[in-house]
């Protein structure tokens, strides 16, 4: 057992403070067992959000040292024996109380995308039927888990505070899991473009990088819906080829 | 105990609570992107020295050329190391021409608009020379109203064009390698053949890793299992981009690397061992 030393975000959206713990670590705890001693030991009244403890539920995003993680999956051992260990809330959006943040802007985003479209072309005696090749690119998207940790660290939404203009990249997996789905019909490029925001992502992958489910965000949703975009906007050759071929898409 | 007030929702240029080195890779980024560019603009700017065949000057082909000056498409004759008049596209290089146009300035802007509209390279100095943002959870640089690539930066839409060029350069690349092989008409090898010939290996790893190019053989489909030849293609660009960032770096350097290597043997700086009786 080790003595450390926390600095944890005690506070609400217009005023807080790094208040300092001690706290004795055992070995093969989680940041997320050291806040829950905090709160057992120390700050009754200290609010965190999680629920599974497994990496699984997305409930106990925070930022550790300043990085955009899960609590639960963040080992002790992953710091230095003598590192302070500074715990706050995912920055981009609204502190409800210490490390509680209210990310319901998120919900309401996902509400805004067309929803699947199934082609009834499509459908047979067996129902609706796919290869696995043409479901595997977007069985990736599914293993996203709402942790928002893509939202956060986003600098359009984080630093620029673009929500007016982009979904985020939580959201363009969505979009993407949508647009590339073989039966679906619904075109979203136009929202893509225009109303989700494609073009105010500068692909600098920050997104990726703190993805605790390791989709690769930028490379396999984001680029491909932004060539999606210039097929349809900006490419005067695909123009010309669907003028030729009377393909609308 | 010490606690200390903080604004959470303060965002400041740099501002973060990370403790990590996380400035190294801007750091990196910036020392490679400034030390090649000052390299070429030096090395576009010399109009010598881009050519090697042992001091042949044969009407035969072979020899080696700089990538940084290939495809020839003018040249000035009587350069020390440049390449014989046969060699370039449209010969001589017009008298109307400044005096400080070199054969690199014709063709430099086929690289450099491929690599700038790169989505990689766009994510490496968005982030080491805008600070858009510097890093990951580190404050960007303040702008009055963000617009992204959809202002000024729209012209990042047509990196497609960029890469059909790009491959255009790179069987171009490819066929001076081969030609590396020749001096005078001569089978052989030298150290600089093998040279020339791992820089547009390398480049094709990066030119068929890019984006755009993943996205033209098979990406745009939402039914991938429809054409098992796209969907091949698709796949295998798939393993190229999956480190593209590697590709990148390293066809940079080589490029960069094959330049000096050829303009240092054209000097006479350093003996190309090679196979040829001369």
């Amino acid at each position: 057992m080790a003595l450390r030393t926390f600095k944890v975000y005690r506070g609400n959206d217009k005023a807080g403070e790094l208040k300092e713990y001690q706290v004795n670590v055992e070995e093969g705890m989680v940041v997320l067992d050291v806040l829950h001693r905090i709160q057992a030991d120390q700050e009754n009244d200290m609010a965190i959000r999680w629920n599974c403890k497994a990496g699984k539920c997305g409930s106990c995003s925070c930022e550790i040292n300043g990085k955009p993680k899960l609590s639960c999956m963040t080992r002790m051992n992953s710091y230095g024996p003598d590192e302070v260990i500074t715990v706050t809330p995912i920055k981009t959006f609204p502190v409800i109380k210490d490390l509680v943040t209210d990310v319901s802007w998120n919900y309401a985003q996902n509400k805004r995308i067309k929803p699947f479209q199934p082609d009834p072309k499509k459908k047979d005696e067996r129902g609706y039927y796919m290869m696995q090749e043409d479901v595997e690119r977007t069985q990736e998207f599914r293993k996203c888990i709402e942790c928002f940790l893509c939202q956060n660290v986003c600098h359009v939404l984080r630093d620029h505070d673009r929500k007016d203009a982009f979904v985020g990249p939580r959201f363009m997996i969505r979009l993407a899991s949508l647009e590339m789905h073989p039966l679906d019909i619904a075109d979203r490029i136009p929202e893509v473009r225009k109303d989700y925001g494609s073009g105010y992502c500068n692909i600098t992958r920050c997104c990726t990088d703190v993805c605790p489910e390791h989709i690769q965000i930028t490379d396999n949703a984001i680029i491909p819906l932004k060539e999606r975009v210039v097929d349809r906007y900006y490419d005067p050759i695909a123009w010309v080829a669907r003028k030729i071929t009377g393909d609308k898409k | 105990m010490a606690n200390s007030s903080i604004n959470i929702r303060q965002s400041n240029y740099l501002g973060t609570l990370r403790a990590d080195n996380w400035w190294l890779y801007p750091a990196f980024v910036v020392f490679g992107f400034t030390s090649f560019v000052i390299y070429a603009t030096w090395a576009a700017f010399q109009g010598d020295n881009y050519y090697f065949d042992g001091g042949l000057m044969s009407e035969h082909f072979g020899g080696y050329l700089s990538p940084m000056y290939s495809p020839l498409v003018w040249v000035k004759s009587g350069v020390h190391g440049g390449a014989p008049l046969h060699h370039a596209w449209l010969g001589e290089m017009p008298a109307w021409m400044p005096a400080f146009v070199t054969p690199a300035f014709f063709i430099v802007g086929f690289p450099l608009a491929f690599r700038f509209t790169c989505y990689y390279y766009r994510k490496a100095y968005y982030r080491a020379f805008a600070g858009a943002p510097p890093a990951c959870a580190v404050g960007a640089v303040p702008q009055k109203e963000y617009k992204g690539e959809t202002g000024l930066l729209i012209f990042q839409n047509l990196h497609r064009y960029a890469l059909y060029f790009a491959i255009l350069v790179l069987f171009i690349l490819a066929y001076d390698a081969f030609m590396s092989f020749f001096r005078d008409g001569q089978l052989g090898v030298g150290v600089g053949s093998i040279v020339l010939l791992v820089n547009p290996i390398l480049l094709g790893a990066y030119t068929f890793g890019c984006h755009s190019f993943r996205h033209l053989v098979g990406g745009k489909m939402d039914c991938m299992s429809c054409s098992k030849g796209r969907l091949f293609a698709w796949k295998n660009v798939t393993k190229l981009n999956m480190n593209h960032e590697l590709w990148a770096w390293c066809s940079l350097v080589w490029v960069g690397f094959t330049d000096v290597y050829i303009r240092l043997t054209a000097m006479g700086v350093i003996h190309d061992f090679h196979t040829w009786a001369n």
